[in-house]
């Protein structure tokens, strides 16, 4: 008997059904982070559903759409590009009108180049193979920052740390910077986090100011997020968010 | 094998309907990778880009394109037409909200929707029921008339002359087990139970039925 795999395929049509409790959606939603397989299949069978919804399609209430175009105007959208409150509104303007600049390509590399953060995943035995990971580490943050559709987004997190998220939706990465980060202390870390609507999946480790890569699908997170947890991070935050950042569409 | 309805009455034989080739039969929802309907779903997506742009606009064109599927889904699952128009209210604005989390390569602009505007009705549905255990028993009995009333519904009211015709190519458990969950809001557990069939099954047949749809249907991504 295969109970896992039998598991875990028939789970994406109740999935796609929207047969799942909450708990047990979560988890897949979980799941389908690490198993390409099954998100290929689980968004064919969402199509699928949607035909079945289509299929039951109302014409709606005359009077609805104008109660709705009447409500959107008070209601504030997760803007596709942030510039949070607090961020550098200059630099962001810059940033926005000329993609990715040579100049914070530079001051990225540059930071990489002083301090590559730690991977939880990462195998520390050899200095060798540290120094190898490092390198091609750098130059993962380069290919994402050269992608001609890099698009960056900037954000100020509650301890005050200035951040940047530079993201590659055609090469599905994302490299995450900060500056001003404060240490977070003995026996903590900095986790971040790719939103994936509204759960919250690990995406690496920061202790300090400098540059990751995420772990995880960027392309298909709507934010990232940024906790303080137990040193070697947690399955999924344990305290408020330092910060949230609206990955662009 | 296929379980009698709870109600133990014989089902209805299925009407079969002439589908000698290339039907030509009415479309008329904006579905199906541009292969018959209003629009296209690349044009959506465009609108989308706008949208999360937060241009009113835009958001007029993609409420006009998708409130129809958005109302009718949520009509489906919540039934009670005030709560639905309410329900549906919260959707449209939902995805003036999120339209900057639209993936393109994760599916379609209607997929997108139609997930939204459905987990919106079950929780509707769920929380209600959870609001309501006294009246545990009453939601009971209503399961059942409305497993009827679905089973009656796919014969007759789908608009979609394919989703209908593809429909009509499951098991009647495929069938049961499928349109119980997405038209009723059913956990798979309380179809098993509305069906009363092993929770493994249901499960198997939830996929094979969805994997039979899926290739009726032509679904791509």
């Amino acid at each position: 008997m295969n109970h896992h795999t039998t598991d875990a395929h028939t789970l994406a049509a109740a999935y796609a059904l929207g047969a799942l409790d909450d708990d047990e959606r979560k988890d897949f939603d979980a799941h389908l982070q690490t198993c390409e397989a099954c998100r290929q299949e689980a968004a064919e069978f969402q199509a699928t559903t949607a035909r079945l919804a289509a299929a039951v399609a109302q014409p709606p209430p005359p009077g609805a759409k104008a109660q709705v175009m009447a409500a959107v105007d008070g209601v504030r959208q997760l803007p596709p590009r942030v510039p949070a409150a607090g961020a550098a509104p200059v630099l962001g303007g810059i940033l926005r009108r000329r993609a990715v600049s040579l100049a914070l390509a530079a001051t990225v590399a540059a930071v990489a180049l002083g301090g590559v953060a730690v991977w939880q995943t990462q195998n520390e035995q050899e200095l060798e193979q540290q120094a190898r990971q490092a390198q091609q580490q750098l130059d993962a943050v380069s290919a994402v920052l050269a992608a001609p559709d890099a698009q960056t987004v900037h954000g100020k997190a509650a301890n005050g740390a200035l951040t940047t998220v530079v993201s590659s939706e055609q090469r599905n990465q994302a490299v995450f910077t900060a500056a001003n980060l404060p240490a977070p202390g003995a026996g903590k870390t900095y986790q971040l986090w790719l939103d994936h609507d509204g759960t919250m999946l690990p995406a690496g480790l920061i202790d300090h100011d400098g540059t990751v890569i995420l772990a995880g699908n960027p392309a298909d997170a709507g934010a990232v997020g940024l906790t303080l947890e137990p040193d070697g991070g947690s399955p999924q935050p344990t305290t408020d968010p330092l910060l949230l950042m609206a990955l662009p569409a | 094998m296929d379980a009698p309805p709870p109600d133990g009455r014989p089902r209805p034989p299925l009407r079969l309907l002439p589908t000698g080739g290339a039907v030509q039969v009415n479309q008329p929802l904006p579905f199906g990778a541009g292969r018959n309907g209003r629009a296209a779903p690349s044009d959506l997506t465009e609108t989308m880009g706008k949208v999360a742009r937060g241009d009113k606009q835009a958001f007029s064109a993609l409420y006009d394109a998708l409130a129809p599927l958005v109302f009718g889904i949520v009509l489906k699952v919540v039934r009670d037409r005030a709560q639905s128009e309410e329900v549906a209210q919260e959707v449209m604005i939902d995805l003036w909200r999120q339209a900057a989390r639209y993936r393109p390569d994760a599916g379609s602009v209607q997929t997108w929707a139609a997930t939204i505007a459905h987990r919106r009705a079950v929780d509707r549905v769920r929380s209600a029921q959870a609001a309501a255990d006294r009246e545990h028993a009453q939601a009971a009995r209503e399961h059942t008339t409305a497993f009827d009333e679905v089973a009656e519904q796919v014969e007759t009211r789908l608009e979609s002359e394919q989703v209908r015709r593809c429909l009509r190519g499951l098991t009647e458990l495929q069938r049961q087990a499928v349109t119980l969950a997405y038209y009723q809001g059913l956990t798979y557990r309380e179809v098993a139970e509305a069906l009363r069939t092993p929770l493994p099954t249901i499960k198997t047949r939830m996929r094979d039925g969805l994997i039979r749809l899926r290739d009726c249907m032509g679904v791509t991504t």
